[in-house]
């Protein structure tokens, strides 16, 4: 049966084939663009991480013993690296439930688009924000005393495991974002960052905490990410004898691989289910 | 074949949500080109029909067809030609309307330069066009809805899916919404409405369907489930109680029919059809006799009175998730 046209329409609504790419490269467009508009919340998440950083350079910095007394920026930065991959996964989790909650996911259910690319999309719109907190990160850390001693190579893996790891939360941020409802997912995800940094190496030793603790902080994935970027980048680190702490760079890759395993099939069946 | 008569056809629909059915033997056959009012209370089941049509929603037990296609074995050929207008404003608020519609004309897979082209027209078309570059955060209601029925009409759909459409809008809203809808209608598009007032069903509406416990259990013209209800009531309450009997008998001769009279209230009710005038008849048959009156009300019909008439009992607004 043929359209009908209204209002009568000079354009050609001939549509052409859905295909999760171009679906993808256009969701990961209206991301930016909403960016664009709306800086606000980008900006806040930027300053807040610059603060923190700040806060922990000369606010606490006094205060804290530095492992082999080396530096305490340098050995302070690689934690905030991976601290600040952190936070930024309540704002995957609030464009997540918000789509939901306005109904825009439904609307995008009721398209011809590729069931992949709204998820697909939003991991990689994250993603490109991710590069742009580590690449103000990397600079706040230069400005306060911070160097990388590796070599290029090293330090481009690091940078590489940071990213990675981002890319894993993000995916349990989509699935958060998909089975919490509205500011209920974002408290509860705002409240678990903090704990998850400081239930690691990022900060204390887990070697000065008790021995459960302990265990738990070294086998913490971010641990993994801050001891094996500690170790490329050259910056003093805790070492440790558990064999987390002797297999850092190995864990910081396994970690992340295997939270992608976990909570993207989940994430895709979870918006799969959302048909009941 | 069906489909060729058809734009909806659904035939023994059945949706469980744990231990109760949201739908349970739900059917319907909405003719193209005609607008169908799906009328009920919250929980009667109108919103998980449109979503299962719409193909947001996977059905338990048997067969829907929109558009000509099935909507389980051929879920992408009909969102091809539908359009879904939900009960909130599915936008993106950081967005400006002319973002939103050129973002969903991509997505429906024009092509960049088509999808701008038809954002023009459309925005054109309801009136945005001034809006157009504002974002949609600064949308009054009603022009949230007008948007959102345009992103609804980006492919110019054989089928639109109306969920409430003015649920939450003042009457000048309201009325933007009816009048861009009678518009698309003009055109022939095929609209399936629900809504929760028979007031607007009645507005729009060819053809009704009553919807309870997740099944049809009327259906008709507005003009026929009216009649079977009686229509509207005229309620005069008199002045004084010894007028009541004199005021009986000239609202009996005024209207045409027998009235009911509630002594306590000094309340005489008569139904009056839709007969236009019957109001003003019966205000002058008191007047002629120097009865007065101390008030006066037309009744309408409510989607209360439809379903005390069919089903003997009030709405029983049930809770329900979708």
């Amino acid at each position: 049966m043929s359209a009908v046209s209204t209002p009568a329409p000079p354009v050609d609504l001939t549509p052409g084939r859905p295909t999760l790419l171009a679906d993808s490269g256009t969701l990961i467009w209206r991301g930016l663009a909403r960016w664009r508009r709306d800086p606000g919340p980008l900006i806040a998440s930027l300053g807040f991480n610059i603060l923190i950083v700040l806060m922990f350079a000369y606010l606490f910095g006094g205060a804290l013993q530095v492992p082999g007394g080396g530096s305490y920026r340098e050995f302070l930065m690689p934690g905030m690296f991976v601290m600040t991959m952190v936070f930024g996964i309540s704002l995957t989790t609030i464009a997540v439930a918000e789509d939901l909650e306005r109904g825009v996911t439904d609307r995008l259910r009721s398209m011809p688009v590729s069931p992949l690319a709204p998820l697909a999309a939003r991991a990689v719109a994250d993603m490109l924000f991710a590069l742009v907190t580590l690449g103000v990160l990397l600079l706040t850390g230069l400005a306060i005393g911070w160097r990388a001693h590796g070599g290029v190579g090293a330090t481009l893996a690091a940078v590489g495991l940071i990213l990675l790891l981002r890319f894993a939360l993000i995916w349990v941020g989509i699935f958060l974002g998909l089975v919490t409802r509205g500011q209920t997912a974002v408290v509860a995800v705002q409240t678990l960052e903090f704990p998850l940094g400081f239930l690691s190496n990022a900060f204390v030793a887990p070697s000065t905490m008790p021995a459960w603790l302990g265990a738990v902080a070294a086998w913490n994935p971010l641990s993994a990410t801050v001891g094996a970027t500690r170790e490329l980048f050259g910056n003093p680190g805790w070492g440790g004898d558990s064999w987390a702490a002797q297999h850092y760079q190995l864990l910081a890759v396994l970690w992340p691989l295997v939270l992608v395993a976990v909570f993207l099939p989940l994430s895709v069946a979870r918006y799969r289910r959302l048909a009941g | 074949m069906t489909t060729t008569v058809d734009a909806i056809v659904a035939q023994g629909l059945r949706k469980r949500y744990r231990d109760r059915y949201a739908l349970d033997g739900f059917d319907l056959r909405v003719p193209r080109g005609t607008v169908c009012g799906l009328l009920g209370p919250n929980g009667a089941g109108k919103t998980t029909a449109v979503r299962i049509l719409s193909t947001l929603l996977r059905l338990d037990e048997g067969r829907a067809e929109v558009a000509g296609f099935d909507v389980t074995r051929q879920p992408d050929q009909v969102r091809y030609r539908i359009g879904l207008v939900g009960q909130h404003p599915a936008l993106d608020e950081a967005l400006s309307g002319r973002q939103n519609l050129v973002l969903f004309g991509r997505l429906f897979h024009l092509g960049r330069r088509r999808a701008r082209q038809r954002a023009g027209e459309l925005l054109e078309h309801f009136g945005l066009a001034d809006a157009a570059e504002q974002p949609v955060s600064t949308y009054s209601g009603g022009m949230r809805r007008r948007l959102d029925l345009a992103a609804g009409m980006i492919l110019a759909p054989a089928v639109l899916f109306l969920d409430e459409p003015t649920t939450g809008l003042d009457p000048r809203g309201r009325n933007e919404v009816w009048e861009s809808v009678r518009e698309l209608v003009r055109t022939g598009t095929t609209v399936l409405l629900t809504t929760q007032q028979l007031d607007e069903a009645d507005q729009l509406a060819d053809r009704i369907s009553v919807v309870e416990a997740g099944r049809v259990i009327a259906e008709g013209t507005p003009d026929d489930l009216k009649t079977r209800l009686g229509g509207d009531r005229i309620e005069v309450v008199v002045a004084a109680p010894t007028d009541l009997a004199v005021a009986v008998a000239q609202i009996r001769r005024a209207a045409d029919d027998e009235p009911t009279v509630d002594v306590d209230r000094r309340m005489v009710s008569v139904r009056v059809g839709h007969q236009a005038g019957a109001l003003v008849d019966v205000l002058r048959a008191l007047d002629a006799v120097n009865v007065p009156v101390a008030d006066v009300a037309l009744r309408r019909p409510t989607l209360d009175d439809v379903f005390l008439h069919l089903t003997g009992h009030r709405a029983a607004s049930a809770e329900v998730a979708a």
